[in-house]
């Protein structure tokens, strides 16, 4: 498919252009509090402290007198953060473990496989929770907790798609070529999971932010004076009654950056193979 | 065979056929092999939690004195908690103990662990058995409705609903319930737990803001499977048949199609258990509750690890129990299943 194409395709997606605005407002976001911020996103300052919205504070302050929409912006850098390394490990182990899986087969599919519906019973906040209480809270654990939890979803896509590609002609041409089983799985096998492991990694993102919210909140993930969405619910929560506003803001920018992503996800997974066509 | 291939939903496993099997004993090998399957999974699993708090850095009577404590005190707490003994013997303790019911001793509370633990489940299993029901009802209805309304308003508002629900926190929501329900209508209570000496009215209306923080957010998921399940059936020839011998639209649903969609339904409900026992940790915290994931932070927070470590295992064995129990569900409804690993 040409990219003139592509993009026709894409423009005419609803979903898919919605959720390529959120997810370019997310990253821009982020880029934009490394280089400026109303407010220093960590700057405390009691006096002005739980103030309604104004002119001066477009959203308000929190009860320290941080400027929400300036930890609003850093919070999106912190998101961003855990979501790349997070998928990124998941990636890089479970891509090799589910091409391992399935260029060798056999026994070591099977434990392989076996190993990944294992660590499904595992909860992954459960795990994360385990692993921050083992090794302290903070963001980097934060970040390994989940980025473990993606590993055996990645492996599972890449096994199962790979499988696939492995029983086409052009591949057991290639074996009969005299190629090896590396050279196969790299040039044949991984670009064409590639496009499915594209829309997972975006969907993967999506939890990623979800569970670092989460971890935060419970005060397992990002620490002060790190501005993050989670940890800004668990504040804003202890002075509902004074100022029920500041709940608020945090979730819609969890929400908007997570939506933004399924729905980038979504479109991906009906632009770049039809017959993977959304089924969530 | 130790390794039994687990298909999961999604996966598109290669069918073996067994030219010469009979229904009854291929029942009782799936089962045999399912079972077998479960108890080497608890195995690990228990071996996995063991693992993760053994790899603590330093002595865990150190970490539970805290830096300040002198090492007769630790050396005191080491032997008390059996540290001084090599690992397969701890191992072995533990799991043997567990297996007789004998949580051993909670270090903070001083109290043996399994009342404690009882004691928080009467709390959290009604919520996790709450928010489950919250979430099938929903998701079974709403899924039913879109498919049934395929690329129609309806169920293109039900969609847009499921991908809002996708993406909102469940502890978001459950501030957000806290904000209308207890905060600005005062209708309920916005956290705490009376008990259930305190009437069952008051115990379950306590619970019914987490239950639906929880079971409203699941549902999303579950819409979607569902409606993708029903629309596969739906495209089937044995459904137009049924249509076309007269069977009126609703009998075809209910006799044929939801059915025949319940195995995908099924298992993602089983997966979702995993999710759901998660997700009531950090809404019980929402809510101060004080259930098994209350204990297990505080626990965490007293450095009781072996609370941490009961309370763990316990909800891996509930999650592997229910998948357990889901897979030979679909395998009782889906004869195709148990072909397949037999």
């Amino acid at each position: 498919m040409s990219d003139d194409r592509f993009f026709a395709r894409a423009r005419r997606n609803g979903g898919f252009v919605l959720g390529a605005i959120l997810v370019a407002a997310l990253i821009a976001a982020a880029a934009l509090s490394l280089v400026w911020t109303p407010y220093p996103p960590a700057a405390i300052d009691v006096p002005h402290k739980l103030l309604e919205p104004s002119f001066a504070h477009w959203l308000g302050t929190d009860s320290l007198g941080h400027d929400v929409v300036s930890q609003l912006l850093a919070g999106a850098r912190i998101s961003i953060l855990v979501g790349i390394i997070a998928v990124g490990i998941g990636l890089v182990f479970g891509v090799a473990l589910g091409l391992v899986a399935a260029s060798v087969g056999g026994v070591v599919e099977d434990v392989i496989m076996n190993l990944c519906d294992f660590t499904f019973a595992f909860p992954a906040l459960l795990l994360a929770i385990m692993l921050t209480a083992v090794l302290g809270a903070g963001v980097v654990n934060a970040i390994l907790a989940i980025g473990v939890a993606n590993v055996p979803i990645f492996a599972k896509v890449t096994r199962a798609l790979g499988n696939g590609v492995l029983a086409r002609d052009y591949a057991m041409a290639a074996r009969a070529a005299g190629k090896g089983p590396v050279a196969i799985a790299l040039e044949h096998v991984l670009p064409n999971v590639a496009p499915a492991l594209i829309v997972q990694a975006t969907i993967q993102f999506a939890i990623a932010i979800l569970a670092e919210a989460a971890l935060s909140y419970l005060g397992l993930g990002a620490q002060p004076p790190q501005a993050s969405w989670g940890r800004m619910l668990s504040d804003a929560q202890q002075f509902m009654f004074l100022a029920p506003r500041l709940a608020v803001f945090p979730g819609v920018a969890i929400a908007m950056a997570v939506l933004g992503l399924n729905l980038l996800g979504d479109g991906l997974r009906d632009l770049l193979d039809p017959r993977l066509r959304a089924r969530r | 065979m130790l390794f039994i291939r687990l298909e999961m939903a999604g996966a598109s496993p290669a069918m073996t056929m067994d030219l010469n099997w009979t229904p009854t004993d291929e029942m009782g090998l799936y089962l045999f092999q399912r079972f077998i399957l479960l108890l080497a999974t608890l195995a690990f699993a228990s071996i996995v939690v063991f693992g993760v708090l053994e790899i603590l850095p330093g002595n865990a009577a150190q970490v539970m004195l805290g830096a300040s404590a002198t090492p007769e005190t630790v050396a005191a707490l080491a032997h008390k908690l059996g540290l001084d003994q090599g690992v397969i013997v701890r191992y072995a303790a533990w799991i043997g103990g567990v297996l007789r019911g004998d949580f051993g001793l909670s270090y903070a509370y001083d109290s043996p662990i399994g009342p404690l633990i009882a004691e928080r489940l009467a709390v959290s299993a009604p919520l996790a058995l709450l928010a489950m029901l919250i979430t099938t009802a929903v998701a079974l209805a709403a899924g039913v409705f879109a498919a049934q309304r395929r690329g129609k308003s309806g169920d293109v508002a039900v969609m847009a609903a499921s991908q809002i629900g996708l993406a909102v926190p469940n502890f978001w929501f459950a501030i957000l319930l806290v904000l209308v329900f207890a905060v600005h209508w005062r209708l309920a209570p916005s956290g705490g737990f009376p008990g259930w000496e305190a009437g069952l009215g008051r115990a379950l209306g306590a619970l019914i803001l987490p239950a639906l923080a929880l079971g409203l957010v699941q549902a999303a998921v579950l819409t979607r499977v569902t409606r993708s399940a029903l629309l596969d059936v739906l495209n089937e020839d044995f459904i137009r048949t049924a249509r076309a011998k007269g069977l009126s639209r609703r009998a075809t649903l209910w006799r044929h199609a939801l059915p025949n969609a319940l195995t995908p339904i099924l298992t993602i409900m089983g997966l979702q258990f995993a999710n759901l026992i998660a997700g009531a940790i950090v809404v019980e915290y929402v809510f101060t509750l004080p259930g098994l994931g209350r204990l297990v932070f505080q626990s965490i927070a007293n450095r009781d690890l072996l609370v941490v470590e009961d309370c763990v295992m316990l909800l891996v064995a509930i999650v592997i129990g229910v998948n357990f129990f889901v897979d030979i569900a679909c395998a009782a409804i889906d004869p195709r299943l148990r072909r397949r690993a037999a």
